[in-house]
């Protein structure tokens, strides 16, 4: 029986792909992005230790509603990719339901996506935090080739992505490597849509509790303006963002 | 029942040429004539006109006044006429421009005084704006005429009066218009006056036979009454120089009879709801109708809709400040049913359910009328997508299940007042308010003395010992406290519904239903998730209390973690559904005056707040003051999971326990719909059909951001029409006092993770 690290879950409507979602919030992330919103989902310890069938029972409870209203599950984290196995289990148990089924990753582990999982996966919500190495590094603490190479192993697999970009002002916003990312992702041709997801301080008072420094604690939200700018150097590239 | 034979004779014809004849020609059968007339309609809103100049000038000269109204309050009473249908000359906002002609009395937002229900909740209301009532008017109604106010009070039992003042029972309509109920205005449209007094007469002369008991010689009396009514209503109607006795001929004259009709019963009534009913796709078939033959443009259409929609716009009644702290603000709630599916599988949208809601744009947001939409899956698409593209422009529309609705109450329903269904014109209903489940756990955990001041109001029961509170014990107490009150409860609506058709009865408004009619005793319940947590609390967790010096206990503490009711869970959310069957239960165990049908709804309006003030601190964590939830809603902040889960712990609610309607109040962020416009408005069709799918009966729906709301509160100049559905109604946000816009605010947003 395949068992994972579970942080939560939730529901989510609009957000986490299309229509109404129930997001399991796997735990463990090997990545530590300043600007993250969820550290309560950084280390497998903190997770809760649940069967895969747990979580298909607490699904099941919502399979109705998700297929009137319209959405699907996302598997989301931390990172799921940390626990390919129980990610691909809980992804092909809901495929096999008819259920719409997402992943939302930052990629750094995509080689640990089988073939098979991708299969049962109906869109990619592909987290590209930064499109130069130094800034990725920076700003999650890890390289930014695995992540490259993952989108484009989804592009060859012909794979729907939703690509996410968070638009930090100081930290993510130059115009040359938003346009480099721009540059790549519509070269894929497998990127049905681009989010930008304007940076937000919500997350500090959950810093707070944990007892951790919020690294971005000063960094002020984008304006609308930043962050229609970006929309437009997206869209540019012939692509659809929102 | 008496089934009432229309004469087919006279103008009628005239009146319904091209109408395709049915059972209605015969009967005084509004449904018939709709499912035999309607033009489904399931298009988009491609069709609709924005507003034109006449329009805009109508609306802008009233707008202008209430500034002025909400500075001082009221705009201006009229202290020295006791309002009846032909009380006041003609009054009007602009003469020539007008479409449809009538107000309240002879000015716009004059408010009237209607004694009838209660003299000192007049004199009170009076008195707080600085008016002072004409000493005649003081003398008729202490001299010589008994109000419903003092009737009731002549029959109250000591036991009563302690449990109204604590507070466990509350809003009991005791000492104003009772209302909810919606006379079927749009028969003096389809028939004309003349042909309802015909078939009222017939209902009279089919008791002539009849033994004379109690029963059958007050039946007798209010027939008399209404037949008197629908005089009167003629003469008001002549007064601004139209002839309601006849049928309505056009578009026009359908709205302007249906409005005299409404208009009759709000000079008459100030009721604390007044519903108009299901009137749009009844109109739909006259505007059809004009506009097949080419005597009115969409424009024209529209026009007639925007220009009736300003007059219920504008309903007003005299109301004490308190009264207006309880339901925050000034509403009335002008319910307005709109769409559902008729028996047959087809819709019963028409363009008309699209003008209605049009009326958002074309005037504005508005708290009123409350415009209710009846939701089924099964709607056409384009229609659900109008609603809820409106719902995120405007926070002004609430959404009701046709689907638990139709089976009940036939496709011919209507809400009244914010969750209560009935069949127009065969069913009303005695209004009776709630009572306050939390206070009553604090009751039975106290023996029956109230948490707050001490005093025994209710039965002096063991209560459960010991310093943590064991859930057996509370359960069984509460059990035994919720017999009390049930009993205290229908007592006191026997008295108060027997009273109100003694001193206040309806005349105009029972003169458009048909005789015998169906009542239902509307009970109600407040402060379901304050219970239910408690309970869970108990039940799941450690429970301590804390007693003062004479061995109340006031305070709790929690220790542990336990599940609560908006999560979706059903640990918390059984013990919820349970206190629903089981205080119905209760309440259908003692007989109900009339012959009444006993229901129950899970409502607070915006009484959430001043339930709360009243009642001590409670086993859930809450504070002793603190607002209770609104209606069925989850405790704010502690639907965690967000909307879906919340709303799915309310679904399970069962509405055949809670007949007279369960409320649930959602407010989402706009990014908690989705990113872009088009998604939010396919999201939240999807969150309704969902919903309604799941059985939940009825959602408020606020898109709004929490930074709105702290804007508004800071800058009222800037948000004149800012909309917030609350429990069952809408508001305006700046109309609210600071501390239910503070509730607002504190209120669960579902957002974005």
């Amino acid at each position: 029986m395949t068992t994972g690290a579970v942080s939560g879950w939730d529901l989510s409507v609009g957000v986490d792909g299309p229509g109404t979602r129930l997001v399991v919030f796997t735990a463990g992330c090997p990545l530590r992005c300043l600007y993250c919103h969820n550290p309560e989902t950084w280390r497998m310890r903190d997770g809760q230790r649940m069967a895969a069938g747990e979580v298909m029972a607490e699904i099941a409870r919502y399979r109705r509603f998700i297929s009137v209203a319209g959405g699907g599950v996302t598997v989301s984290g931390g990172e799921p990719l940390l626990q390919p196995e129980f990610t691909g289990e809980l992804l092909r148990r809901c495929h096999d339901l008819g259920l719409h089924t997402a992943l939302d990753t930052s990629g750094y582990l995509g080689d640990r996506a089988t073939d098979a999982m991708l299969a049962v996966t109906d869109l990619v919500l592909l987290d590209v935090k930064a499109f130069a190495p130094v800034t990725y590094r920076r700003l999650t603490g890890g390289p930014l080739a695995p992540t490259l190479r993952f989108a484009r192993r989804l592009a060859v697999l012909g794979r729907p992505v939703w690509l996410r970009f968070v638009l930090v002002p100081g930290l993510t916003d130059d115009p040359d490597e938003v346009d480099g990312l721009a540059g790549f992702v519509a070269g894929l041709g497998n990127v049905e849509r681009v989010d930008v997801l304007p940076f937000h301080r919500m997350a500090a008072a959950k810093y707070h509790r944990l007892g951790r420094p919020f690294p971005l604690a000063d960094t002020p939200p984008p304006t609308g303006d930043q962050v229609a700018e970006v929309l437009a150097r997206f869209r540019a590239h012939g692509l659809t963002a929102a | 029942m008496v089934t009432a034979v229309v004469n087919d004779q006279g103008t009628g014809l005239a009146a319904w040429r091209g109408f395709r004849p049915g059972r209605w020609r015969t009967h005084v059968d509004v449904r018939d004539f709709v499912q035999g007339n309607r033009t489904p309609y399931s298009g988009d809103a491609g069709f609709l006109a924005g507003p034109t100049e006449r329009t805009r000038t109508v609306w802008g000269k009233v707008s202008a006044l209430f500034p002025e109204e909400r500075r001082r309050g009221v705009l201006d009473v009229d202290a020295a006429t006791p309002s009846s249908i032909t009380s006041h000359r003609p009054g009007y906002i602009d003469r020539d421009r007008e479409l449809i002609v009538g107000l309240q009395t002879d000015a716009p937002l004059r408010r009237a005084i209607m004694p009838a229900g209660g003299l000192r909740m007049v004199e009170a209301g009076l008195a707080a704006y600085g008016y002072e009532l004409d000493p005649r008017v003081r003398e008729v109604f202490t001299r010589y005429r008994k109000t419903h106010n003092e009737g009731v009070f002549d029959a109250y039992t000591p036991e009563i009066r302690r449990a109204r003042r604590s507070g466990v029972i509350t809003g009991l309509p005791d000492a104003y218009g009772r209302g909810r109920i919606i006379g079927d205005y749009r028969r003096v449209a389809l028939y004309g006056v003349d042909r309802l007094v015909e078939a009222k007469r017939a209902e009279r002369a089919a008791l002539d036979g009849a033994y004379a008991t109690e029963e059958v010689i007050r039946d007798r009396e209010e027939l008399a009454e209404q037949l008197r009514a629908l005089g009167e209503l003629k003469a008001m109607a002549a007064s601004y120089g139209y002839d309601v006795s006849r049928p309505a001929a056009t578009a026009r004259e359908a709205a302007q009879w249906l409005y005299f009709a409404y208009l009759a019963a709000i000079k008459e009534q100030n009721g604390a709801a007044m519903s108009l009913g299901r009137t749009s796709t009844f109109l739909d078939i006259y505007l059809q109708r004009d506009l097949d033959e080419g005597q009115i443009t969409e424009e024209e259409a529209q026009e007639l809709v925007d220009d009736l929609v300003i007059k219920l716009r504008i309903v007003r009644f005299l109301r004490t400040p308190e009264y207006d702290r309880l339901f925050s603000g000034d509403p009335t709630w002008v319910t307005e049913s709109i769409g559902g599916m008729s028996s047959d599988g087809r819709t019963l949208v028409t363009r008309t359910s699209y003008r209605f809601l049009q009326t958002l744009r074309n005037l504005g947001p508005a708290p009123e009328p409350n415009l209710t939409v009846l939701w089924s899956p099964r709607l056409p698409e384009p229609f659900k997508r109008f609603c809820a593209e409106l719902s995120i422009e405007t926070s002004a529309i609430q959404y009701e299940s046709d689907e638990l609705l139709r089976p009940r109450f036939g496709d011919d329903a209507a809400i009244a007042c914010c969750v209560s269904a009935a069949p127009m014109g065969r069913q009303m209903q005695f209004f009776g308010a709630r009572v306050n489940l939390a206070k009553t756990l604090l009751y039975a955990i106290n023996g029956g003395r109230d948490e707050m001041t001490g005093e025994q109001v209710g039965p002096k029961l063991p209560p459960p010992a010991g310093d943590f509170l064991d859930y057996e014990q509370v359960a069984a107490a509460f059990d035994r406290m919720m017999d009390w009150l049930a009993e205290t409860y229908v007592n006191a609506l026997n008295i108060i519904h027997y009273m109100h058709d003694k001193y206040a009865y309806e005349r105009l408004e029972m003169a458009l239903h048909d005789h015998p009619v169906k009542r239902t005793l509307a009970c109600g319940i407040a402060g379901l998730s304050v219970a239910a947590d408690s309970l869970a609390a108990i039940r799941y967790a450690k429970v301590r209390v804390i007693r003062d010096a004479t061995g109340l206990a006031v305070d709790y503490e929690v220790e542990g973690e336990h599940p609560v009711y908006g999560n979706n869970d059903d640990r918390a959310d059984a013990i919820a559904v349970d206190l629903v069957r089981s205080f119905m239960a209760k309440i259908r165990r003692y007989p109900a005056y009339r012959d009444a049908e006993h229901t129950q709804s899970v409502l607070t309006i915006t009484s959430n707040v001043v339930y709360g003030a009243h009642t001590g601190n409670t086993p859930d964590g809450r504070r002793a003051g603190r607002p209770f939830a609104p209606g069925a809603n989850p405790m704010n902040g502690r639907d965690a999971r967000g909307i879906v889960a919340s709303a799915l712990s309310v679904a399970k609610l069962p509405y055949d326990d809670a007949l007279d309607g369960i409320s649930l109040t959602s407010t989402i962020t706009p990014d908690g719909l989705g990113r872009t416009e088009a998604e939010r408005v396919a999201n939240l069709v999807g969150v309704l059909d969902g919903y309604f799918d799941a059985r939940g009966f009825h959602m408020n729906v606020n898109v709004l951001s929490r930074a709105t709301l702290l804007d508004a509160m800071e800058h009222p100049e800037r948000y004149p029409q800012l909309t917030v559905r609350v429990s069952g109604y809408a508001v305006n946000f700046t109309r609210l006092t600071r501390e239910q816009q503070q509730d607002v605010v504190d209120r669960t947003f579902h957002g974005a993770r």
